[in-house]
């Protein structure tokens, strides 16, 4: 006879079911309750690769820490600088977790800990371990692909950099943009109206904002040459200080410091919209026969180009900032994409040390280059000889580990 | 209530002002925009005291001791120097602190670029040729790498390298281009409903 043939009704089945389900779920929470257990195999050491005042404590799951398990909440970390006390809880970590890092601690102290496992109505305590001590590191092994990598790229521009200091005559090839540069300037004083720098909202700490100072230093000494005013109102008064001794370097090198006006050169705000206000405004007064956004822009990008368009100047645009540049593509008449400013600042002002940093950068991009497509050989080959030979998947594997940044 | 109905009064015409700069320039939106000026370039002031100088300077030269309480006193001295720009005798002293500046920034930038994007984009791109999503974004990034290659003149053939790179530029960019309008057609109707709802009360 089989169940099936059993004349049981179906919500006595339904019945059967739902008692048998019951019976496994209240068997699984009997069996988890019995399972208070503390931690075990707690560890306390010096948080590695790190400026100090940090240890790390970790200890092994406790067999009650599943997902499906209400009865366990988290874990407890206690600490004291005596192994016999007195301990405060010093933090906590959820369940599923098996490490804590005490960011609370003074270097060069003896600290001892436990863990302890916190149930719905009861807890369990670990041994006390220690004694842990925080020792700040000098070095950061975890990012010595790091260190590589700068070491390459600075040995690079140091080369270059001493060879055009030799005299050597290194190649950079011409950008559109550039000669743009010139023909603003004139059309500006053509026109017999001024010309309107901005460095957006850069700081002078950004790479893009030093770029741009060199821009700046050009389009000053034109336009001194052609006695045109420069205006350069500032998001930033560092970068404002940088610009004034720029522009005032330039009119002297032009040989007309008595064209240079501090006031031409002013600080706004800091604020990003209260910046882009101001520019527009001074715009639509001054209405500058050509602009140029040269730096690091956010959202007030489209504002102010806009502006410059609707006043017929000619602008040029050069930003590093990859969601402004769309802006200034579909509103100004040149733009300088990325790193195209970079190489626009060194063709304009080839001195060795910029003519140098853009060789090696260039120099590093060919290493980049080569890397890639010898990786790239190396894992399609990987994935088609998986089966017969393995370590080719194998060595892709550990060459790409190599770029992981810590 | 009677602070709240002129606030939302005062920042209704003032939205109205700036707004009126759509038309053309004029003596409302020059009001608006001198204010705006003004007040963010004072509150500018007020917050690098309270979030800048007082926490990070002052409050720490007197909470900390021995070397990490002296050691304030260099940017504080740094600080102070850029003052000199005041007087036309000592201004090229501010020029240390600027320098200081410049070479702390260049030298993170370093650093910061090479940990924060050329690894992790050169690890995310080290991918077998086994599917076309791969070759496109391995193709894409290295032709715009080379595109960026100021030291050869891309001449004839290896021209095609650059128009295939600027179609990957300009595709990104497109991208960029509509994921950003969105963003700020949703700050117009931030503001179109401050104005129907909060001042009008219409919706």
């Amino acid at each position: 006879m089989r169940i099936s043939d059993l004349k049981i009704s179906k919500i006595s089945r339904y019945y059967m079911v739902l008692l048998i389900l019951g019976l496994m779920v209240f068997s699984i929470s009997f069996a988890q309750e019995t399972n208070i257990v503390a931690p075990a195999n707690v560890r306390v050491f010096d948080t590695p690769n790190d400026g100090g005042k940090s240890l790390s404590v970790d200890w092994d799951l406790i067999p009650a820490d599943t997902a499906l398990n209400p009865n366990f909440i988290r874990y407890e970390i206690y600490r004291s600088g005596n192994p016999s006390g007195p301990f405060s809880n010093v933090g906590f970590i959820l369940k599923g977790s098996n490490q804590y890092q005490d960011q609370t601690v003074l270097n060069h102290k003896k600290y001892y800990y436990y863990v302890q496992a916190a149930f719905k109505d009861t807890t369990a305590q670990s041994a006390v371990i220690g004694p842990g001590i925080s020792i700040p590191q000098w070095f950061n092994i975890a990012r010595i692909n790091v260190l590589l990598a700068t070491i390459i790229l600075s040995v690079l521009v140091v080369w270059y950099i001493e060879r055009a200091k030799k005299g050597e005559k290194l190649f950079i090839r011409r950008i559109a943009g550039i000669d743009a540069i010139d023909d603003a300037v004139g059309r500006a004083t053509e026109m017999g109206r001024p010309i309107l720098f901005s460095f957006g909202l850069g700081v002078i700490t950004d790479v893009v904002t030093i770029a741009a100072l060199s821009i700046l230093g050009k389009i000053a000494k034109k336009s001194a040459e052609y006695q045109t005013k420069l205006l350069v109102p500032n998001n930033d008064p560092i970068v404002m200080a940088a610009a004034q001794e720029t522009v005032k370097q330039s009119y002297i090198e032009a040989g007309r410091p008595d064209m240079y006006n501090e006031n031409n050169i002013p600080f706004l705000t800091s604020d990003q919209f209260g910046y882009a206000a101001g520019v527009d405004g001074i715009m639509l007064r001054e209405r500058p026969g050509a602009v140029f956004w040269q730096g690091y822009f956010y959202a007030e990008s489209l504002i102010m180009a806009e502006t410059g368009h609707s006043i017929g100047a000619i602008q040029i645009a050069g930003t590093t900032a990859v969601t402004q540049l769309p802006f200034f593509i579909a509103a100004c008449d040149y733009t300088l994409i990325g790193e195209e400013m970079y190489a626009a600042s060194c063709y304009l002002n080839p001195d060795p040390q910029m003519l140098g940093s853009l060789k090696g950068e260039d120099a590093s991009k060919a290493i980049i280059v080569g890397i890639f497509t010898i990786i790239v050989i190396i894992a399609t080959a990987g994935f088609l000889l998986v089966k017969p030979m393995p370590i080719i998947n194998k060595i892709f594997e550990t060459l790409v580990s190599w770029f992981t940044a810590k | 209530m009677i602070l709240h109905i002129l606030g939302t009064w005062i920042a209704a015409g003032l939205t109205i002002a700036i707004f009126s700069f759509l038309y053309k320039d004029n003596p409302f939106y020059k009001f608006a925009e001198h204010l705006y000026v003004g007040v963010s370039a004072g509150f500018g002031v007020i917050y690098v005291w309270a979030f800048d100088l007082k926490p990070m300077l002052v409050d720490r030269f007197i909470s900390e001791h021995g070397v990490e309480r002296w050691i304030l006193l260099v940017p504080a001295i740094l600080g102070i120097l850029m003052l000199t720009r005041w007087t036309e005798k000592y201004a090229y002293i501010s020029r240390l602190p600027i320098a200081f500046t410049v070479g702390i920034g260049a030298g993170l930038g370093i650093t910061g670029s090479v940990q924060g994007f050329l690894l992790p984009q050169m690890q995310a791109t080290l991918l077998p040729l086994t599917t076309i999503n791969n070759v496109i974004l391995v193709i894409g990034v290295v032709t715009t790498i080379l595109y960026f290659y100021f030291s050869h003149e891309f001449k004839g053939a290896s021209n095609i390298i650059l128009r295939v790179a600027i179609v990957f530029i300009m595709v990104s960019f497109g991208a960029s281009f509509g994921y950003t309008v969105m963003a700020r057609i949703s700050l117009l109707i931030g503001r179109m409903f401050f104005l129907l709802s909060d001042w009008l009360h219409i919706i």
